[in-house]
């Protein structure tokens, strides 16, 4: 993205380095993507270049050792995870079983559906999924039509920060295939939501039926500088 | 007590793979299965004709073959992280609308591998506390929302142990929530929770099955050959 073009007063074009620079220390953040799918790239590869730490981390995974959302692990940056599948870090369960770092495991159809009821004010569901098991443990249970649920409790963050595919310069985005994953959730559960798209049209070149989130629930877009 | 089978562990993976295939294809209907990671993937190599639909939980419906050489779009994967392809037909959603397809019933099967099931149909397959693990992905809602649970394992574990046990020792994925579960050597379903040999393989006898396996069963009065093909 050039420097001046489209960068008016009041615009959400923002450099990847302004953007990141917006995230406090001690911050919750969401980070959209599963796996090294639909995560964003150059955020997260600048949020690991910075000194901004004690972050707990929200997303479905933890990327691979050292990759990815895995960087901000290696160096330290992280106080606590949300989220429910790391696996494919074997960073995690060691940082955890030496005492480093807090990690809550949420089943991902409940981790998912708890990012959603934040966005849409709603603060707590009951679902069936985990009665019984160790990650129901501690939570209310009730009975709906001869079934026990749980109560589980949305979530909430400081910041989300979202792969999107195209965004208008309003902050219209559009995902692309398996890369949509928990990005348009997280749009809308975070206090300050920042989007790294892969391309910014003009306002009113998207076709309003292909917005999937509104440019109402996206404060900064940013896209990586081309090498 | 150890049985060598004149089977290897791949030809093992197969079997079961192409008798959960086999199992849908006689249902001659349009069906929505979701397919979990290992043995359960294996089954998409058995499915013909164009009445199931794969869904996978990281949002898709509709997967198709794994990609191979400049078909590989690392945007575009299944739940176990693979590079794979659309099939005409196929739309793609976020993970809250992919669990709520899940969680709300409207996924017809649910394949997935497992540690240990039990007499009670309880399914533990998403921790071994070693230190090792941590994550329990979509586990515990596709257990609890699918319409039906398959669990497709190899009998034994690596060291013979029958997978089948009488009660779960692992951390619990769902519990009662298992309806058939296919093994190299025999099909068994769960029939007012109670579990049921339906089907045994050729290279076993009953007594040895018997033996082999942990957990009790009851066998089936119309008790058949495993159906191989």
């Amino acid at each position: 993205m050039s420097s001046e073009r489209g960068m008016s007063e009041g615009t959400k074009l923002k450099s990847i380095g302004e953007a990141v620079s917006r995230i406090q220390p001690g911050s919750r953040i969401m980070i959209g993507g599963f796996g090294l799918a639909g995560y964003p790239e150059g955020l997260v590869e600048a949020l690991a270049a910075s000194d901004i730490r004690d972050l707990t981390i929200i997303s479905n995974d933890l990327g691979s050792r050292g990759v990815g959302l895995g960087k901000l692990l290696t160096n330290g940056q992280i106080r606590g995870l949300i989220g429910n599948y790391y696996n494919w870090n074997p960073e995690v369960a060691q940082a955890y079983s030496e005492g480093k770092i807090q990690v809550t495991l949420v089943p991902q159809g409940t981790f998912a559906e708890a990012i959603r009821a934040a966005g849409v004010g709603i603060p707590a569901f009951y679902t069936a999924t985990g009665v019984g098991t160790e990650l129901a443990k501690g939570k209310e249970l009730k009975e709906f039509n001869g079934r026990t649920c749980v109560l589980e409790r949305a979530i909430h963050a400081d910041v989300a920060l979202i792969k999107a595919c195209k965004a208008d310069e309003l902050g219209n985005l559009t995902y692309y295939k398996t890369a949509r994953n928990f990005n348009p959730l997280m749009a809308i559960a975070a206090t300050l939501t920042i989007a790294e798209v892969d391309e910014i049209v003009p306002t009113g070149s998207l076709d309003p039926e292909a917005v999937v989130t509104p440019h109402m629930f996206v404060h900064i877009i940013t896209k990586r500088e081309r090498e | 007590m150890t049985v060598t089978l004149p089977i290897s562990e791949e030809q093992a993976k197969e079997r079961i793979a192409t008798r959960i295939a086999r199992h849908f294809l006689e249902q001659d209907r349009k069906l929505v299965i979701n397919l979990g990671v290992g043995i359960p993937t294996m089954v998409a190599n058995y499915i013909r004709g164009g009445n199931i639909f794969i869904q996978a939980e990281n949002g898709i419906l509709g997967v198709g073959p794994l990609a191979e050489g400049d078909k590989i779009d690392r945007q575009l994967i299944n739940a176990g992280r693979q590079p794979v392809t659309e099939t005409p037909g196929c739309s793609y959603f976020d993970s809250a609308t992919s669990f709520g397809m899940i969680r709300g019933g409207h996924v017809d099967a649910t394949v997935i591998g497992a540690f240990e099931v039990d007499e009670e149909g309880n399914i533990s397959n998403w921790i071994i506390p070693n230190g090792k693990q941590l994550g329990v992905g979509g586990a515990m809602d596709l257990v609890t929302g699918a319409k039906q649970v398959i669990v497709g394992m190899q009998h034994t574990t690596k060291d013979g142990k029958s997978k089948l046990v009488k009660r779960c020792r692992l951390p619990v994925t769902g519990f009662g929530e298992v309806d058939l579960v296919v093994t190299e050597l025999g099909v068994f379903t769960f029939e007012a929770r109670r579990l049921v040999l339906k089907e045994i393989a050729p290279e076993i006898s009953l007594k040895a099955l018997t033996a082999l396996t942990e957990a009790r069963f009851q066998v089936s009065p119309g008790l058949q050959p495993m159906a191989l093909s």
